[in-house]
Formats: structure tokens, C-alpha cells, sequence
């Protein structure tokens, strides 16, 4: 890629220190306990995450943690609920690439490694050299207090920038990732509990899935 | 098809629209035969729900025929079903635990913004009811698409007319959820405000759940006549000093629960509800809670407040303090409408709830608008309009 992807790759040890992905749930999820002793979920504080902007969000599903597991796992699956997301391509090199549709109907690349990937309970991935955008995530499944299913959090990480890739973050995103998380969550929980995703359009070819349209 | 649009305050009117597909598994095509214009569509009629669009079809009390089910329905053609206006999956926690029009998953993702915004948790989809619940497409129309169709309509025997079960689907379980949140117990006096038709048919509820006395309240005197039709002893608040009425009308103690069966279009010249209209009027989101101010003061200490009312945002002036002071209940909600149809059904088959009294005007679809300008400006004759889309046209 460009310069720029460079300049990133020269800071990638530093990031990997920092945002890593197998540190990033820690830095993400715990608090500075001397400063904070309390138990909100890290993406919560009112503080900055450097030069990160760091989205989290939870929904709870009435299903068993290793049928949301398998499914998610299953990264085909993702653009039957996540509507920016036109298909994932499996390389051979184990790694995953992400098509991404944005707001203006350009499709963008995103290579992700898997980083972790724990059986029934955590994936973890981030961008790798050479990607368009530079981002990490995780989705989390946890056992919900009592017999409520399945907590899952999705906490994604990316880096803003001015320049060209800063405009494909805005595009991508329309400023607001948080909606897209909301959103494909959601939308998770509505295909695990109901088969089916919601929607009021009174014709197949008018509902969001069938425009991939996000908003 | 034809279908009732909306377009803006005071202006709906019958266009060809687009007919529904099955758009997914578990959905079902209903043909209408019957349709309700609603107390709560005055409010969209009104302009004072936000989210509606130009062309929204309206219309959320509705019946009819199926004529077309998707792989997953457990509906068949030809079936005639009441259709609850509340949209539920059946499948998420609330939907478990019976409390459908809190369904998290049958309002369409993109459309849950609005409403978590302002509530805090998004509202359940309903039909025909603005963005803010989904922007489905509502009943007065010739065809409705149905989602989760498995879950919601119920399937009525032929033995009953439509005008014996059509209120199924959204102001009879309403004004029966109304009674039960009031936690009627025998020996209690119960005040009812508003005789619309969710207020007649909470008296008509509080009644059958042994109250003794059941007080309405209304200033339309045909209304209060079909109170009084029901066993209700009736005050006309624009003749009587209301509060003073009901305190010795309660031998001095006080109403043991309270209905709000008006909500946020309140009538009277009260001074909170002049300042109320006001603010309403110049957009600003307020509701007018006069009915609910004054059945907060009527209730006794220790009593039950039930409001089936529809509220949309904030009021000022709410008596916060009455309601701590006098350790009062408060207890509300959309109505989960699935919860109660199959019991409402079988009183109405035995014969112990007989609905149709209500019913004041029966219209062609074509004459929609017109039904809606008359409901809302002839509140006194016109109780209920039902509309129905092959009914023939008489010359106006």
C-alpha cells in the first residue's frame, strides 16, 4: 500500500503492545483498578483510547452459547446480519478477507487474521498489512446470569485518519460505527431467536438485505 | 390495492398502493374484511406522534382472510383471523415471559434508534403506528403483510361475525390489561377516565373482575350513556367539580384504583392542561396528562393507578409527590395483546362479552377519510368506524 500503510507498519510492534489483539481485551475490558474501582466494562469510560476509536456493544440471546458461537465462527454467515458487509473470502493462507460495501456503494478490502479464537468463547482479528483499514475486534459469548442464553459483546477498534484512508473510515462507518454495531447485533439476535431478520418492507426486493443498505 | 395513506395533519386519503408479498418465512398475506379507525390513530391523524411519513399506511385494528403464508407460517388459506396489533417474535425473553409488545426483535433494527433514544430501550414493532414502531404497513387496506404470523393472529370460528371479534385485536384486551393492572378487587370503587372505547370496555372489565362500583368520566353525554349502559355510575366533568364529586361519590375515601383512559390529547380548560395544549401545539413534544393529574389526586392512599392511555413523551407538572406521599401503584404499558386473546375469545363465545355495542358506523374503505374527519370532530355520536374494503359505496 501507500506510505501511509507503511508508517503503520513501522508502529505496528508499539500497536501490537498497546492494541495487540491478544491484549486488546484486556486493555479494553479492565479498568485501572488503583484509578476506577469498579466493574464497567472498559470500552465505557470517559477517556480517551489514544489514537483508537473503541466500540462496544452487548446484546443477550435466548441461545445456547456454542450455536451463536458456530455461527458467527462461520465468517460466511456475517453478511446475512451485517448489511455493510458483501462476503467473506477465506485465502489459503488461513487468513480472511473482508468485503465491505460503503455508504457511497464502493467495495472495500479488509485482510483479518484471526488472532484467538477459543471454542464457545472469544474471536478475536485484526487487519493485517496491507488492508485498506486498520481495525480489531472481538465478539465474546458469555453464559447470562440465570437461564436468560448468551451474552455477546462486540467490541471493535480502529484508527481514524485524515488523508485517504480517513475518508474510507468515514464512508465505511458514516462517522458512526457504534450504529453498525447496534445494528448488526441486533440483527444477530433476530436470526438466532426468530430464523429471520425484521423488516417492514412489503416487497422482498425493497428490504435492506436485499439493497445492502445500512441506513 | 387501496389502502388509507397518511399525509399530514388532517390530510389521510384511500390510494392505490403497491399489494404486499411475502417478504419473510413466517409471514402471512391477511385479505381485510373488517378495520377499525383507532382512538390512538386521532393522535396520528393529529400530528402529535412524531415519525410518520407521507404514505404511511394506517389502520392497526384489523381481520380477515388468509390468502397467501410463507414456508414457516402455521396459518392456511382461507382462514379467518384477528390480527393483535402489537408485532411479537415469540421467541425473545419478553415474548417467554408474556409481555409481547415488548418484543425485542419485531421492530426492524435501523427503526430501533428512535425510540431507544427516547425511552431508553426501543419500542416492539406495531402496525401501522409510525417509524418509531417499525413503519409497518397497517389494516385499512385491502391486504396486510402479517410477520411472525405464527405467533400473532388468532383463528376465529365462523359461528362469530366480525363485528363480535374484531376488537380482539387491540381496544378489548386493552381495556382489560386497563382493569388488571388496576388490581381490581371485589368491594373496590374504580374511576374510569375516558368512555372512548378503551375507557367502555375497562368498565366493561372492571365490572366483570367484581368491582363494586365502577365511576365513569367523560364530558360527551352519549359516551356516558353507554357507560351507564355497562352498570357505570357517570360524571359529566364539565358539570360537576370533578374531584369534590369523586371524593363523596367514594364515601369520603377515595377511588381505590384509577384508570387513565384518555392519554395525551386530554380535553378541559384546566390551567396544566392550557399550558399543556400550547406547548403540544407548537411542537415540542409534550403530552397533555390532565386526565392522569386529576386521577392521581382522586385515587386513595395506597391505591392502584392504570394508565392504558397512549403517552408519547414528557410532561411537566406530573404529582410526583402524591404519588410517594400516598404510596400509590403506577402501572402501564402498551398492551401485549397475545396474552389475552384466546381467554377474550371464548367470553366472547359464551356469550359473556358482547362487544358490538360500541360500534356506531360501518364505512366502505373508499370513505375512510371521511370516517376519520367525523371520529375525530363528532366524538359524541361517533364511538367506533369500522371499515370495510368491498363494502359498496352509498351516494354521499
Amino acid at each position: 500500500m501507500t506510505t501511509d500503510m507503511k508508517t503503520k507498519a513501522g508502529t505496528l510492534t508499539g500497536v501490537s503492545v498497546a492494541l495487540g489483539a491478544a491484549a486488546v481485551g484486556a486493555w479494553l475490558a479492565t479498568r485501572d483498578r488503583k484509578h476506577h474501582p469498579d466493574n464497567a466494562p472498559g470500552w465505557t469510560q470517559r477517556r480517551s483510547f489514544g489514537r483508537y476509536e473503541v466500540v462496544g456493544r452487548t446484546v443477550t440471546i435466548r441461545k445456547e452459547r456454542a450455536e451463536l458461537f458456530a455461527y458467527w465462527r462461520d465468517f460466511s454467515n456475517l453478511p446475512r446480519f451485517m448489511f455493510n458487509l458483501d462476503r467473506v473470502e477465506n485465502r489459503a493462507d488461513g487468513r480472511t478477507a473482508w468485503f465491505m460495501q460503503d455508504h457511497g456503494g464502493d467495495i472495500i478490502e479488509v485482510d483479518t487474521e484471526v488472532v484467538k479464537d477459543v471454542q464457545n468463547k472469544l474471536i478475536a482479528w485484526r487487519s493485517v498489512e496491507g488492508s485498506d483499514v486498520d481495525t480489531e475486534g472481538r465478539v465474546t459469548f458469555d453464559d447470562a446470569p440465570g437461564d436468560r442464553g448468551t451474552r455477546v459483546s462486540l467490541i471493535i477498534a480502529y484508527k481514524p485518519r485524515g488523508g485517504a484512508i480517513g475518508k474510507i473510515m468515514s464512508k465505511l462507518f458514516m462517522d458512526d460505527p457504534r450504529t453498525h454495531a447496534r445494528h448488526d447485533l441486533k440483527r444477530f439476535k433476530m436470526l438466532m431467536e426468530t430464523g429471520e431478520i425484521a423488516t417492514s418492507a412489503n416487497r422482498p426486493q425493497n428490504t435492506r438485505a436485499a439493497q445492502k443498505q445500512e441506513n | 390495492m387501496r389502502a388509507l395513506t397518511w399525509h399530514g395533519k388532517h390530510d389521510v386519503r384511500v390510494e392505490t398502493v403497491d399489494d404486499p408479498e411475502i417478504v419473510n418465512d413466517r409471514d402471512a398475506i391477511i385479505k381485510v374484511t373488517s378495520t377499525a379507525i383507532c382512538g390512538s390513530d386521532l393522535h396520528l391523524y393529529d400530528g402529535v406522534i412524531p415519525a410518520v411519513q407521507s404514505g404511511d399506511i394506517l389502520g392497526h385494528e384489523f381481520m380477515g382472510e388468509v390468502v397467501e403464508t410463507g414456508s414457516a407460517s402455521t396459518l392456511t388459506k382461507g382462514q379467518r383471523v384477528v390480527v393483535p396489533f402489537t408485532i411479537a417474535c415469540g421467541g425473545c425473553f419478553h415474548c417467554e415471559i408474556q409481555q409481547y409488545s415488548c418484543c425485542e426483535n419485531s421492530n426492524p433494527a435501523e427503526k430501533q434508534d428512535m425510540s431507544a433514544a427516547l425511552y431508553g430501550h426501543p419500542m416492539a414493532g406495531l402496525f401501522g403506528y409510525s417509524h418509531l414502531t417499525g413503519g409497518y404497513s397497517g389494516g385499512q387496506a385491502e391486504y396486510v403483510r402479517v410477520p411472525f404470523s405464527d405467533v400473532g393472529p388468532i383463528v376465529v370460528p365462523d359461528s362469530l361475525t366480525d363485528d363480535q371479534v374484531l376488537f380482539l385485536s387491540d381496544i378489548l384486551p386493552t381495556g382489560w390489561m386497563g382493569a388488571q393492572n388496576a388490581e381490581i378487587q371485589p368491594d373496590d370503587t374504580v374511576a374510569v377516565w375516558g368512555c372512548g372505547p378503551v375507557g367502555l370496555f375497562a368498565i366493561q372489565s372492571a365490572i366483570a373482575m367484581g368491582a363494586a362500583r365502577v365511576i365513569a368520566i367523560d364530558h360527551y353525554p352519549h359516551r356516558l350513556a353507554l357507560a351507564r349502559g355497562l352498570g357505570a355510575h357517570t360524571v359529566n366533568f364539565r358539570e360537576s367539580n370533578l374531584q369534590e364529586a369523586l371524593m363523596e361519590m367514594s364515601g369520603g375515601i377515595g377511588l381505590d384504583a384509577v384508570i387513565d383512559a384518555v392519554g395525551m390529547e386530554a380535553h378541559g380548560f384546566a390551567i396544566d392542561n392550557m399550558l399543556d395544549v400550547a406547548k403540544q401545539t407548537v411542537g415540542i413534544g409534550a403530552d397533555r396528562a390532565h386526565a392522569l393529574r386529576q386521577a392521581i389526586l382522586a385515587v386513595r392512599p395506597g391505591g392502584r393507578v392504570s394508565v392504558p392511555g397512549v403517552y408519547g413523551g414528557m410532561v411537566d407538572k406530573f404529582p410526583l409527590g402524591a404519588l410517594m406521599e400516598k404510596g400509590l401503584q403506577l402501572r402501564t404499558g402498551q398492551t401485549h395483546v397475545q396474552r389475552y386473546t384466546h381467554d377474550l375469545l371464548k367470553k366472547i363465545e359464551n356469550g359473556e362479552i358482547d362487544t358490538t355495542f360500541l360500534i356506531s358506523h360501518r364505512l366502505p374503505l373508499e370513505d375512510a377519510a371521511e370516517g376519520y374527519k367525523n371520529f375525530s370532530s363528532k366524538q359524541n355520536e361517533w364511538t367506533k368506524v369500522i371499515l370495510k374494503p368491498g363494502m359498496e359505496r352509498t351516494a354521499a
